[in-house]
């Protein structure tokens, strides 16, 4: 917010305030009087003002943490390469929300390019491979297999915290999985506490999205996640590997086969080694040679911050065409600006309606009131009261009512989300406290003591006009 | 104390002609003088009394209250004046049910602009009989009760003037002497002069100067005939 406008909200909201607070004192006793001796109609009031509070409240703080959680969601690289053929919105909603059907695959050779001498590898800090379309059902929740290798947990971060340190990826229990152990596979956090899945046990993925595909070759569990508050929470993460030795998941050789030996990845004498002895002397299987290897997607990590835009301009722009480049932050900026943000707007417009309403029920409670006041007001006036004095308890007595009420609604607000947080986390992902705040809050009181004095204001002229002769008895 | 001199005040009629209530050549009363006004009902004590209160605005002439012309000052000032030196008991008590009888006698100090004295609404109710129901409302209070707090409220400012509207009218004839004497007594500690309208000859043969309103108000006057 610019300078000028917080020095006119002081000078504006500054007086107004301690006019509101001066009033508040001088007629508070007054005004808390009345509400007491109409003790139900004001306690209906002040609950239907808390109801619609605590719906503002709640689409406030939910929409909050959903975008939050969005935009950490698209956090930790800075390119995501998927297939040309399909639209950003699906590249990034497959790759990095695990939602939707991913994309057409792209060559293992174009992946290639991200590393050692290939042909964008001066661009790339580093490139982490990504295979889907498989997937795990446990009972009625089904979860992506995301096929990947070991970087993705070594070397990429899932955003950063306040003080701009990167978060890493932590293991709450076991370790990252070994290349060289094909079948390893590690868990989201919500995967393993959802599914019971722990160290040692083994899942078997399905083939496409869905439960009815054929089951695929068991993955062993070696590592399960720390919450990351990510999508990735709700993911299975299996052997690069492992996954391209899975039924249906490799192209077809080479007619003579000689070059897709010649292409298969190398190991090294001391990895060959190793692996004979992780495996129990079982026997190993043979990497799946490059030429019969795709990938869906690949995260791209820069050395800096201008070379994505070099890559971006190489990759979508490059004569090949067979692959797109995407920012994710930019793609996800745009979701929540076309869906999530209209939609939080008709929710606000509709718990804004309520609160209306609810106001409204403080203005014919308190006008409807007027009548039967209408000796006490006259008594005030002959005690000295001035006309400015009587209307200002009756604008108090709303302004309490409102406060009183939206108070409530803020608490129940937040006990609304206490209570359902661990419920709706279970299901969507999505984390819900007590104690989570949005800023907009601290705009809902000063915005009720506006509107109470708004629809207190034709009652409080009521009062203003009260004729006092008249109510007191004539003689 | 009060003067009332070309008093003029009417109402109008639903079909707009005008209803003439009061018309006063002179009217006036001493310091600390205890002046009783009789008349029929109907006759204008009390839009007399609201008049001098300024609660009712008159269409002309001057209403003095030691040596201020109430009728010149602006509604909130004379809201202000009323609140500060004048005492008013009603016929009805008029009592604010949700309040306290504490905070009833309270209110009648909320309105002068200055702090309000707890302890000195506390002492009036007890020389009016009511320290140990300070916390009592006034449907838990008998009549008689409710009608000393209603003058223990009138007199917490130390007026100048008290202006008493019928107040025995709704009290039990075992009761209304109770209140008259205490009226009285209270008026003459504290030099308030006071003007008790009523239309009981009971009452008003207790008084010394006793006014008949058809002889102050020639329009009573002209309506009685």
């Amino acid at each position: 917010m610019t300078l000028w406008k917080i020095a006119l909200l002081v000078i504006v909201g500054l007086p107004v305030a301690v006019g509101v607070a001066w009033m508040v004192w001088r007629y508070g006793k007054i005004a808390r009087r009345n509400m007491q001796q109409r003790a139900v109609a004001s306690s209906l009031t002040c609950l239907s003002m808390a109801l619609g509070v605590a719906l503002m409240v709640l689409v406030m703080v939910i929409h909050g943490v959903t975008v939050k959680q969005f935009e950490n969601d698209a956090q930790g690289y800075h390119l995501i390469v998927g297939g040309s053929k399909g639209g950003e919105m699906q590249l990034v909603m497959s790759t990095v929300f695990h939602l939707g059907k991913p994309l057409y695959p792209i060559p293992y050779s174009y992946y290639k390019k991200f590393l050692d001498d290939g042909e964008f590898a001066p661009y790339t800090k580093v490139a982490v491979p990504y295979c889907l379309g498989d997937s795990f059902q446990a009972g009625d929740q089904q979860f992506r297999v995301v096929a990947t290798n070991a970087d993705l947990f070594d070397k990429i971060s899932y955003g950063s915290h306040d003080d701009g340190t990167p978060k890493l990826y932590e293991f709450q229990a076991g370790r990252n999985m070994k290349m060289e152990n094909f079948f390893e596979a590690v868990l989201g956090a919500a995967v393993a506490r959802k599914t019971g899945l722990n160290i040692g046990d083994t899942f078997q993925p399905t083939h496409g999205i869905g439960p009815a595909g054929d089951k695929h070759t068991e993955f062993t569990v070696v590592g399960i996640l720390a919450p990351t508050g990510t999508s990735n929470d709700r993911a299975l993460f299996a052997n690069l590997e492992g996954f391209y030795l899975l039924e249906g998941h490799a192209l077809a050789p080479e007619e003579d086969g000689s070059a897709a030996e010649a292409d298969a990845p190398q190991e090294s004498h001391a990895a060959q080694e190793h692996h004979h002895e992780e495996t129990d002397h079982a026997e190993q299987p043979q990497p799946l040679p490059e030429a019969q290897r795709e990938v869906t997607s690949i995260l791209v990590v820069c050395n800096n911050s201008l070379q994505p835009m070099i890559l971006d301009q190489r990759i979508n722009k490059g004569k090949e065409r067979i692959a797109q480049a995407v920012a994710p932050g930019g793609v996800v900026s745009r979701l929540l600006e076309r869906f999530i943000g209209p939609v939080r707007v008709v929710l606000l417009v509709l718990t804004v309606l309520i609160v209306v309403v609810a106001g409204i029920s403080i203005l014919v409670s308190i006008y409807n009131s007027m009548s039967e006041r209408s000796h006490d007001i006259a008594v005030m006036r002959a005690l000295g009261a001035s006309r400015a004095a009587v209307m200002g308890i009756v604008l108090v007595e709303s302004i309490l009512l409102s406060v009183l009420g939206g108070t409530a609604g803020v608490l129940l607000g937040h006990a609304i989300l206490g209570l359902a947080g661990p419920w709706v986390e279970a299901h969507a992902g999505v984390s819900l406290k007590f104690w989570q705040f949005s800023w907009q809050e601290a705009l809902l009181i000063p915005g009720l003591v506006g509107f109470a004095s708004l629809v207190g204001f034709l009652p409080a002229l009521t009062a203003y006009r009260t004729d006092v002769g008249r109510s007191l008895g004539g003689g | 104390m009060l003067l009332l001199e070309n008093v003029r005040k009417s109402y109008r009629e639903p079909d707009g002609t005008p209803l003439p209530i009061l018309d006063i050549d002179r009217f006036a009363i001493g310091q600390g003088e205890q002046v009783v006004l009789r008349g029929q009902s109907g006759c204008g004590k009390t839009t007399l009394l609201n008049c001098i209160a300024g609660l009712t605005t008159v269409d002309s002439g001057r209403i003095e209250i030691q040596g201020r012309d109430i009728v010149g000052l602006h509604e909130v000032a004379r809201d202000r004046f009323r609140a500060r030196h004048l005492g008013f008991v009603f016929q009805t008590f008029n009592l604010l049910p949700a309040f306290t009888a504490l905070e009833n006698v309270l209110l009648g100090m909320t309105f002068t602009g200055q702090r309000t004295d707890p302890a000195r609404a506390k002492q009036l109710l007890s020389e009016v009989g009511l320290g140990h129901r300070l916390q009592h409302k006034p449907a838990a209070l008998s009549v008689g009760e409710q009608q000393r707090v209603a003058v223990a409220r009138a007199l917490v400012n130390r007026p100048v003037l008290l202006l008493a509207d019928e107040p025995t009218a709704n009290v039990d004839p075992g009761h209304q002497q109770q209140v008259i004497d205490l009226l009285r007594d209270s008026c003459r500690s504290e030099q308030i002069a006071m003007l008790l309208v009523t239309h009981s000859p009971e009452i008003s043969s207790q008084f010394q100067r006793v006014e008949q309103l058809d002889q102050v108000n020639r329009t009573a006057n002209s309506a009685a005939h």
